[in-house]
């Protein structure tokens, strides 16, 4: 793989762009891996990635229905950061931003980490007292995060309504290295890096099957045909539930429609992330000056990657009133995703009823902050056969022994 | 939008005046059952691409449960029934087998 660099794109601005190469290949499926990952978003190429870095295993596929990242991963509003309560989360989400603070270095591919900082804001007496809390529980687990004042919320953001109509601002916990990255980038850096180490990314080729033998996991059936295998990791998001049943057991997941939407471009207004979850929604500008915009999820099952108009309005509503001079803008581009929620709002990074046959999934509205980390620990998990520390507390048994990771109170929203 | 009729008072609701309940038809276990039958009964789900079975309430109107039976693909709703059955009923199952012909695969 030729590295990219300054002097590159000089050295092809002197040859009309004739010599960069392609970032990945394109190659038809072998008869057999050592692991299969099923699913090509930001967290299964991650976990490709981490497999061939940290552990050595290279003869790896990553089998692909649509276009690399045109899942969750290219249609989610970026926000990283890992001011999460419970320890176990914090873990494995502040590994994922510190991963984030040099991934492009190590991908060599500038995936646009933009640590701008996060605010969530605390609009309700209840928030103030939750969020104290979360950043005392941070301190503990060495997230630097900081419990802000509304003078100092006004400050990192001029356009934000501190006396709303409903609720006014009363604080914000503050997460300064939390932040944004390109959500694309980062699927096609780990693409590019993946093919580098001579692993398959075999796209538009979809898992219809699930084979095994004596309980043990022995190959895939495809649009593009069977293809054996020692080990599979699933990692689909939405799609977690139909990959699922095709292994012979089921989850706790239910799949839901979150959308976003973006702005027409205006002038830089705005340095930070808000979250504002009292009212449900938040936003950030991008690069190109759009304001990108999101809100709850819908509350009923659904796989068309399109939403209620209801919750845009909501979401809009809140919106308005958090940042009144937004109350103009044309919106862009609006679309949706589908995520996959479990019960306590956590991930599940577990091994399966069925032998060498892993489970990635459960980020619902929040797993673009997460790939790095996610992939790390998922990598350990298929290597190992065993969990590391990362992913030891997310397994599916934590149902059946009720030992939940309970986000569901601290986040209450779509992040 | 989704539009359901409400069996309890027959009124075509809106979205914005219903509240989704979930899984239809699950079996309710006691407290003699394992860890395994209440996993199943309180966290194992269906979440099927395709027919679904699933509890409404009229929340915004009348503030009863039914019961939808669903596309989870197209979003097309195949009828709704009332809330005291343990299993759809048979003039929907057959509309669903005339629409999806090999669903219960
Ligand atoms: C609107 C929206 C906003 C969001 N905002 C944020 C945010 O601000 N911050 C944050 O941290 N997270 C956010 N998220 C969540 C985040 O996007 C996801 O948690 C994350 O991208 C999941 O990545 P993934 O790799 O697990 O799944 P995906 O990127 O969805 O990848 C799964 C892949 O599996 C493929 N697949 C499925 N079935 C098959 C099959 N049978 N065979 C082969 N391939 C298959 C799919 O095509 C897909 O490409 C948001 C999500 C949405 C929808
Ligand atoms: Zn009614």
């Amino acid at each position: 793989m030729r590295r990219y660099s300054a002097f590159a794109i000089a050295r092809e601005a002197l040859r009309h762009h004739q010599g960069w190469e392609r970032a990945w290949k394109s190659p038809a499926p072998k008869e057999s891996y050592d692991v299969v990952v099923i699913g090509a978003g930001g967290h299964g190429l991650a976990t490709a990635y981490y497999l061939g870095r940290n552990h050595g295993i290279r003869n790896v596929a990553v089998i692909e229905k649509g276009w690399l990242g045109g899942g969750n991963t290219g249609r989610n509003t970026t926000i990283i950061r890992s001011n999460y309560l419970q320890d176990p989360s914090a873990a494995i989400y502040e590994k994922a931003r510190s991963l984030y603070e040099t991934l492009s270095q190590d991908l060599n591919y500038n995936i646009m980490f933009s640590p701008r900082g996060v605010m969530m804001l605390a609009q309700t007496e209840h928030e103030i007292r939750g969020y104290q809390r979360t950043a005392h529980a941070n301190a503990l687990q060495g997230v630097q995060t900081e419990f802000i004042g509304p003078q100092k919320v006004k400050e990192l953001c001029p356009i934000i309504s501190l006396d709303g109509p409903r609720y006014p601002v009363l604080g914000a916990l503050w997460q300064p290295r939390g932040g944004t990255a390109r959500h694309d980038a980062v699927a096609w850096g780990y693409a590019r890096a993946c093919s580098d180490m001579g692993m398959d990314i075999i796209q538009q080729c979809e898992v219809t099957a699930i084979r095994s033998e004596n309980g043990q996991v022995s190959g895939i059936e495809t649009t593009k045909g069977a293809i054996r295998t020692r080990k599979l990791a699933i990692v689909v998001a939405g799609h977690s539930g139909v990959l699922a049943e095709m292994a012979g057991f089921r989850l706790p997941i239910e799949s839901v429609a979150l959308q976003a939407l973006v702005s027409e471009p205006i002038k830089p207004c705005m340095d930070v992330v808000v979250m504002a979850n009292t009212v449900h929604g938040y936003m950030s500008q991008s690069d190109k000056g759009e304001m990108v915009i999101g809100g709850g999820a819908d509350g009923y099952n659904n796989y068309t990657q399109r939403g209620s108009f209801h919750h845009v309005e909501e979401t809009v509503r809140a919106l308005v009133e958090t940042f009144p001079i937004i109350s103009r803008l044309k919106m862009l581009r609006w679309w949706g995703g589908i995520v996959d929620m479990t019960g306590d709002r956590s991930p599940i990074l577990s091994k399966t009823p069925l032998g060498n046959c892993f489970i990635n999934c459960g980020w619902g509205t929040g797993g673009f902050k997460a790939i790095p980390g996610s992939g790390w620990a998922m990598a350990e998990l298929v290597a190992k056969g065993e969990p590391g520390p990362l992913a030891a507390e997310f397994g599916l048994d934590r149902f059946r022994e009720g030992r939940f990771i309970d986000e569901s109170v601290a986040a209450g929203v779509a992040h | 939008m989704l539009l359901l009729t409400c069996p309890n008072c027959g009124v075509a609701a809106e979205e914005t005046e219903l509240a989704p309940g979930g899984e239809a038809h699950l079996k309710r276990v006691g407290p003699g059952s394992e860890d395994a039958d209440f996993e199943g009964y309180l966290f194992l789900r269906k979440n099927p691409k395709g027919v679904h079975f699933e509890r409404w309430r009229h929340a915004n109107g009348c503030g009863k449960w039914f019961h939808a039976a669903r596309c989870t693909v197209t979003l097309e709703v195949f009828g709704t029934y009332s809330a005291q059955t343990t299993e759809p009923p048979k003039d929907i199952l057959l509309k669903i087998d005339d629409k999806r012909p090999g669903w219960r695969g």
